[in-house]
Order: C-alpha cells, then sequence, then structure tokens
C-alpha cells in the first residue's frame, strides 16, 4: 500500500479483524454489484469507500426523477444518463483506486459468463427471474450470493453458498421455491418503498459482503434477517435448505 | 392447541401441520414463508411439519424490490 492508502483506510487497518493484511483482502477482491437503484446505492458506495478492488455494476436502466428519492448515488443532473455510467463516475469521485466494470441486465443466458468474472455477488435486483438467474449461475460457479430485497417498510437480507455444506446451507430458492403471482408482488415501482429503508438494506448487505471477503464474524449463510422498519425491529431466523430445492438439492 | 400467529393467540384442532393452518389462515404459500419458532420450514415439507401447542409462527411475507 502506498502512504496515501495507508491513510485512507486507516480507520480499517486500525481493526484487529481487518488491519494491514484485510485491507490488502479488500483490494484485491472483485465483486458483482448486480442492481444499481436503491440497495445498489449504499452497496456501491461503501464498497468503493472500503476500496475493493473491483466493482461490477450491472443495470441497464436509465436515472429517472422517482429513482432520487433512494438511489443516492445519483443527482439531479443525472437524470437520463445510463445508471452504469453515472454510478462508475460516482464511484470513480469517492475512490479512484476502485476499478469498475459495466454490465448489462443479468438473463438466464448472460449470468453464469458474468458470474464468473467475480469473487463474490451481491444483488439488490426489482424482480424474482434476476435473482432465480443469479442464485442458479452462482451455485454453478461456486461464487457466495448477498442477496437483498425491500419492499414498502420492509427488508430481507441472506448469504447464499449452499455448496460450503450441501444439504445444509440454503441458496436462494430454497427460501423462495417459485416466484408468487406477479399481482401479489411487492415491488416498489407498484408498492411504493421509504427511501431509508433501502439505506439500511443496502449498507446491511455491504456490510455481509466484506465479511465474507474478510472471512471474519458469523455469515449470513443460513440465517435470513428480517427489518420491520416501521417497528423499529430486527428478527434474524434459521433458514435451513429445502431437501427437494430444485437448483441446490443434493438428491434432486 | 394454542398457536401464535404473527403475534396474536389462536386457537386450533390438533392435529394440524403447517400447510393445514395456511388452509385455515386462508393464505396461498406461493407468496410467503412460514417461520416456527425462529426457524424458517422449507416449503417441502408444510405437509408433513405437525404444528405443537405454544408454537410460535410468523408468517413471512417475499419482498421482492431493489
Amino acid at each position: 500500500m502506498t502512504p496515501e492508502e495507508r491513510e485512507r483506510y486507516a480507520r480499517h487497518i486500525l481493526l484487529r479483524e481487518v488491519g494491514g493484511q484485510g485491507q490488502q483482502k479488500l483490494l484485491a477482491a472483485r465483486v458483482l454489484v448486480v442492481g444499481a437503484g436503491g440497495l445498489g446505492s449504499p452497496i456501491l458506495s461503501y464498497l468503493a469507500a472500503a476500496g475493493v478492488g473491483l466493482l461490477g455494476i450491472a443495470d441497464d436502466d436509465v436515472v429517472s426523477l422517482s429513482n432520487l428519492q433512494r438511489q443516492t448515488l445519483f443527482r439531479t443532473e443525472d437524470v437520463g444518463r445510463d445508471k452504469v455510467e453515472a454510478a462508475r463516475e460516482a464511484i470513480a469521485r469517492l475512490n479512484p483506486h476502485v476499478k469498475s466494470d459495466a454490465h448489462p441486465r443479468v438473463t438466464e443466458e448472460n449470468a453464469r459468463k458474468i458470474v464468473s468474472g467475480y469473487d463474490l455477488v451481491v444483488e439488490g435486483v426489482d424482480n424474482f427471474a434476476a435473482r432465480y438467474a443469479l442464485n442458479r449461475a452462482c451455485i454453478a460457479e461456486k461464487t457466495p450470493l448477498v442477496s437483498a430485497a425491500v419492499g414498502r417498510f420492509e427488508g430481507q437480507l441472506s448469504t447464499f453458498k449452499p455448496f460450503a455444506d450441501p444439504g445444509v446451507l440454503p441458496c436462494y430458492r430454497c427460501l423462495v421455491p417459485e416466484e408468487p403471482p406477479r399481482e401479489e408482488q411487492v415491488n416498489c415501482a407498484e408498492e411504493g418503498v421509504l427511501g431509508a429503508v433501502t439505506g439500511v438494506m443496502g449498507t446491511l448487505a455491504a456490510m455481509e459482503v466484506l465479511k465474507e471477503l474478510l472471512s471474519v464474524g458469523d455469515s449470513l449463510a443460513g440465517r435470513l434477517m428480517l427489518y420491520d422498519g416501521l417497528g423499529g425491529a430486527f428478527r434474524t431466523v434459521k433458514l435451513p435448505a429445502d431437501p427437494a430445492c430444485p437448483d441446490c438439492s443434493v438428491h434432486g | 392447541m394454542d398457536i401464535t400467529v404473527n403475534g396474536e393467540e389462536k386457537r386450533f384442532e390438533a392435529p394440524l401441520t403447517v400447510a393445514g393452518l395456511l388452509d385455515a389462515l386462508e393464505l396461498a404459500p406461493r407468496k410467503i414463508a412460514v417461520e416456527r419458532n425462529l426457524e424458517i420450514v422449507p416449503k417441502s415439507l408444510f405437509t408433513q411439519t405437525a404444528l405443537a401447542d405454544g408454537d410460535r409462527i410468523e408468517i413471512v411475507q417475499f419482498v421482492g424490490g431493489g
């Protein structure tokens, strides 16, 4: 590390669980962030600030005015621009040491190829189809997946790495075996979301990414964290593998 | 037997499975997860997981926004 880097990351290096070695791990890490929206904003900000070496950003939306109530990576003058490009600029302003790569929307067809270039994937996408595609790609590539979701005043977060303990640790599909009926899905566009909820859950997702990269603390793998914003309460519950899961079951 | 569902105490006839509880509450399994005593019950085990007196159940609705 250069003197400038040692100063930039001084508060990390002070932590016994991080130190110079941990910071080196972050500088060498490659993380794919899928969805540059309400969750993606704090995820990208904290991972860039932490010095994660390479951030892949997958999104094909443009910044719209109704995004700005929660997507803090963007400014009013970014409206109409490609999110990925605006996000890369924001990251570069925050930390010019961080490299970033642009990727299109993740689909069933391209997911595995994109995922294969990264050590870890974190997603805050706005639909179930992309979550299933990422889940399968991450299982195939044995890549940990930190998954966050929000709706209205609530959030859900977990880490999926079934390959680390097959039959015990779950994948995303063990939690959500099939897509909820579309008319009953809670999504931001139709149901609304309080902006700060995406800040809470995106920041927690960034925290879990950093824990996985540093191999410190208790992973959220095998657990589901639930945030009730109106109640002002968190609950973390056990999340076992589903023995009949079509995506990760050792029997299926 | 008495079961707490989302913080509310309710009385049911035993025996009752998770699937039976969802039927009684008229909830479609596709849009929810069921948490029993702080552990998510895998969906494929809903029909064979018997509930016991004193169980604390939370119905968790999936959120899908980003």
